[in-house]
């Protein structure tokens, strides 16, 4: 069978017809894509134009070719086209589909074989093996190797981006000091607690702990979770995405748990719709509805929690320094949580809090995007660092590991790091309230 | 398309500038219309107008049809490249030339977003009132070919009212300039205005010089409901008889609000039959009196619930809810298709009762919105491309609906242009002669029929129809 033929097939059994006849092509996507806009407004590199080409692909009107595969490819994933939709496409479902489609029936390159068998079959399929490496990572930072191999030029044989993704990684952690909870316990909630966070950024999970503590919560670690899936499932492996959900749904099923809170944008998106990709397994549907509901983000349950309305009454510091906020896509796009991070720092003692242009705009980091489409994500993430300088904050504040590395990379590369520091949402709220008090007994009787 | 003709290209604009790749060939095969699609053989992005008159030359020669486009919303198959060729892109010729304050003017390149202008101006306390709907995506070069309207054409008239001058390229390369940032000009013929609205079958536009006016200090928003189109529809003329002019008079059926909040979420009332959003401007007392009064009639003519925007939110809000009707339209069904339309807004009453018995005939699910203060409606068909026998029905109704309109006095697309999609149809509004004196223009400006072929002019004219149970 030919390529073609064999591609239609894939496409006709993957990618939903009726989701494609959503689109009736009237454009109001095209002002919201960043791929788009990097291409000097190329359609074929914009929502509507992938749309078309997985509705010629399926229909067989185009000879499958690399222009095709690339303008799939270069989908950042960020999904901004969703809330600029009138007409209500699911894009995030069909570029998941298409990837399936292509994924399934097509040979790939060596570079991409390798990122994928890593990164989907080992690292994010299994905790150990991530700590494993995360401990690896750890030695080479700390026995000097990582000066080593900056210094003998190593990186040099990789895409620059690959350089500016090293000096990107999070600094040893330092121990968390405890925060003086509100007793007893107001809700108890399960910390789904991803990878990424879990292992190079352990500690914003255990500030989030406390954070969490601190207004009244009982935080429970289901230990049988594992990575949510969205790697997979944005990389046309669905299925294993769903290996994951359903240990997960399974981890997660109890009563106990007023919430289940993340703390990683990318993942949250992707846990929030376990319900609609299991909507069709007889054992799992009811269970994945009952997981999807209880999901919630950091700073929308930390607002729940009435983490504002403290902030509003405790002394206030003057503001002396700036922070910005680079929306998570997916937090923002998919779970439609904005106002609440802004919210928070609004009030957050000690800052100022200043939007920056297109803060809602993708930084390019999409997951591997960075590491699979390095030029596009370098392109994405100048014009970000652009918006970044015109503020000139001392903080970079954002929602999700992806982003907090992609940013601390935007930083290095624009030689900022002495002036600009891109942190996670958990951490300023933790360090500036610890500035204020350090007894924060009387939380309690602040918020009463 | 051979490697010798593509290389001529080349030459002319760079091979970054030439798009020739399957998928961006693809991409370049459509616009917003339903059920329309032809491949290019090759897609230019010209940097100036020296390229442009270059493209066509060679162009010329050899008979390549070329088709200018902007973002591709067109809504009547009119960038679509039916007969192949080039699609010629203006995403580098996008640039302020010149704003001129003491002449009230701007100066731009076509590929310009409009809403940009827009922006633009408006920081200078400027005004460039034409809006269509997708200005924010549509371009300024989109908007001439088209001579687009927008919510605002009530008041300040549609996008020919404010082209002053035009630099084009015509098909065998010469560069015409017409107009200027002049207030008055007769000499010869008005060529200005036969190019805008022209929809790309002309000559390729490359400069526009916009007429702007002063910003209107204060505006003021408000939506009225009905609980029929007849109390909506005639709100709009009492309005207009009482010697109103509001820069915006919008209806919105029932079908049409439900869409719309689906995706807005700005709580419209679902269980009405039809709304109104309406919006003065001007000085704070004649804005807040003709609101008031407008109000007033619209009480008097069986609204149901009245209420003014308390906020400049809540009336951006309002009016983005009229800007998504058709996108969000095509919630319901898979496929989409709407007209355009218009009759004197005396008949607006008249034509809505029409277009809802010619639905219920050809049991189909139409749902209308549109500037009802323009008589200029959208009847927007809900269907699905793949059931034949249901489009077959579609088309009958829609030739029953242009016939009704032209039956009004009206015509057959008040904004959207006639493109491929109503070629069969232009010849019901113009007649023969008509035709044949706007083809005498065309062959004109154009002997090779290399500017956008196949559009305006069909080869065949469609029989009309004759109109059943027409009270």
């Amino acid at each position: 069978m030919s390529i073609n033929l064999v591609m239609k097939k894939s496409f006709q059994e993957h990618v939903d017809e009726t989701l494609l006849l959503d689109c009736m092509r009237c454009g109001f996507c095209l002002s919201s894509c960043p791929t788009y806009l990097h291409t000097d407004q190329d359609e074929a590199q914009s929502p509507r134009g992938r749309i078309a080409l997985m509705k010629a692909v399926r229909d067989g009107k185009v000879e499958w070719d690399s222009s095709i595969e690339e303008s799939f490819n270069l989908c950042l994933g960020c999904r901004a086209c969703e809330p600029a939709c009138p007409a209500g496409v699911q894009y995030g479902q069909l570029i998941e589909q298409t990837k399936e489609a292509i994924q399934e029936v097509k040979p790939q390159k060596t570079l991409e074989k390798t990122v994928r068998n890593v990164t989907f079959n080992r690292l994010f399929a299994n905790k150990k093996e991530l700590n494993r490496v995360v401990k690896l990572v750890r030695f080479y930072q700390k026995s000097g190797l990582q000066k080593v191999t900056r210094k003998i030029g190593f990186l040099n044989l990789f895409p620059p981006f690959m350089k500016d993704m090293e000096k990107a990684l999070p600094e040893v952690p330092k121990k968390v000091e405890k925060l003086e909870p509100i007793k007893p316990p107001k809700i108890k909630v399960a910390f789904f607690t991803g990878c990424l966070m879990e292992s190079l950024f352990k500690e914003i999970n255990e500030k989030t702990i406390e954070v969490l503590k601190l207004l009244g919560a009982e935080v429970v670690i289901p230990a049988e979770q594992q990575c949510c899936g969205a790697l997979h499932a944005h990389s046309g492996e669905m299925q294993k995405g769903l290996q994951n959900a359903k240990v997960n749904i399974d981890a997660f099923d109890s009563d106990d748990f007023d919430y289940i809170v993340n703390n990683a944008g990318g993942c949250g998106a992707f846990l929030s719709e376990y319900e609609k990709h299991l909507a069709n397994d007889g054992k799992y549907a009811e269970k994945a509805k009952r997981f999807t509901n209880k999901m919630i983000d950091i700073s929308s349950l930390l607002v729940t929690l009435g983490l504002v309305d403290y902030l509003r009454k405790i002394p206030k510091i003057p503001p002396n320094v700036v922070a910005t906020y680079q929306d998570s896509c997916h937090l923002r796009n998919v779970n439609k949580v904005f106002k609440q991070p802004r919210e928070i720092l609004e009030n957050l003692p000690g800052i100022q809090y200043k939007e920056m242009l297109k803060a809602d705009s993708c930084c390019g980091s999409a997951g591997v995007y960075n590491l699979l489409q390095p030029e596009m994500a370098g392109k994405i993430l100048d014009t970000k660092m652009g918006y970044v300088k015109e503020v000139n904050p001392t903080y970079i504040v954002t929602s999700n590991p992806g982003c907090l590395m992609q940013m601390k990379a935007g930083i290095n590369k624009e030689g900022l790091s002495s002036s600009i520091k891109a942190v996670h949402i958990v951490e300023i709220v933790y360090d500036q309230i610890k500035q204020v008090s350090t007894n924060i007994a009387t939380f309690e009787a602040v918020l009463n | 398309m051979d490697k010798q003709m593509i290389q001529l290209f080349i030459n002319i604009v760079g091979e970054k500038n030439v798009k020739q790749s399957q998928a961006q060939l693809l991409a370049y095969s459509y616009d917003a219309t339903a059920n329309y699609q032809s491949m290019p053989d090759l897609v230019l992005s010209p940097r100036n107008t020296e390229q442009v008159s270059k493209i066509l030359k060679i162009c010329n020669e050899h008979r390549i049809p070329i088709v200018p486009r902007g973002s591709g919303s067109n809504l009547a198959a009119g960038t679509v490249p039916n007969q192949g060729g080039v699609v010629l892109l203006f995403n580098h010729m996008n640039q302020i030339i010149d704003f001129d304050k003491e002449n009230l003017t701007i100066t731009v390149q076509p590929g310009m977003i409009t809403a940009d202008i827009c922006n633009f101006v408006e920081r200078e306390n400027l005004f460039y009132p034409p809006d269509p709907s997708s200005m924010k995506i549509s371009t300024i070069g989109g908007n001439i070919s088209e001579n687009s309207g927008g919510l605002r054409g009530l008041k300040y008239g549609v996008t020919k009212d404010y082209v002053k001058g035009l630099t084009a390229v015509l098909p065998n390369g010469e560069v015409l300039k017409t107009g200027g940032k002049l207030a008055k000009d007769v000499a010869g013929y008005d060529l200005t205005s036969l190019l805008v609205g022209s929809e790309g079958t002309l000559a390729v536009i490359t400069e526009i010089t916009l007429k702007l006016i002063p910003l209107p200090k204060y505006k003021m928003t408000s939506i009225a409901y009905f609980h029929s189109l007849e109390e909506a529809a005639k709100t709009v003329s009492a309005i207009i008889a009482n010697k109103i002019i509001p820069v915006t008079l919008e209806f919105l059926d029932r079908k049409t609000i439900d869409a719309v909040e689906q995706f807005m979420k700005i709580g419209l009332s679902t269980d009405v039959e039809a709304m109104l959003i309406l919006e003065q401007d001007g000085e704070l007392t004649q804005v807040e009196q003709d609101v008031k009064l407008m109000t007033k009639i619209a009480v008097e003519n069986g609204a149901i619930f009245t209420k003014i925007a308390s906020d400049d939110v809540e009336a951006e809000n309002l009016k983005t809810a009229r800007r998504v009707a058709l996108s969000a339209l095509s919630r319901l069904r898979p496929t989409t298709i709407l007209e355009d339309a218009t009759v004197p807004r005396s008949a607006i009453a008249e034509m809505v009762r029409m277009v809802d018995e010619i639905a219920e005939r050809y049991k189909l699910t139409i749902a209308t919105f549109g500037h009802a203060g323009d008589g200029n409606l959208h009847p927007t068909c809900l269907t699905d491309a793949r059931d034949q026998e249901e489009l077959k029905r579609v088309e009958e109704a829609f030739e029953e609906i242009f016939e009704a309109a032209l039956s009004l006095g009206g015509t057959i697309s008040g904004e959207h242009g006639i493109g491929e999609m109503k070629a069969p149809y232009l010849e019901w509004k113009v007649g023969e002669s008509g035709i044949q004196l706007m083809k005498g223009i065309k062959a004109a400006f154009d002997p090779n029929n290399i500017m956008n072929p196949g559009k305006i002019f069909a080869k065949e004219t469609k029989k009309r129809v004759v109109l059943q149970h027409v009270n």
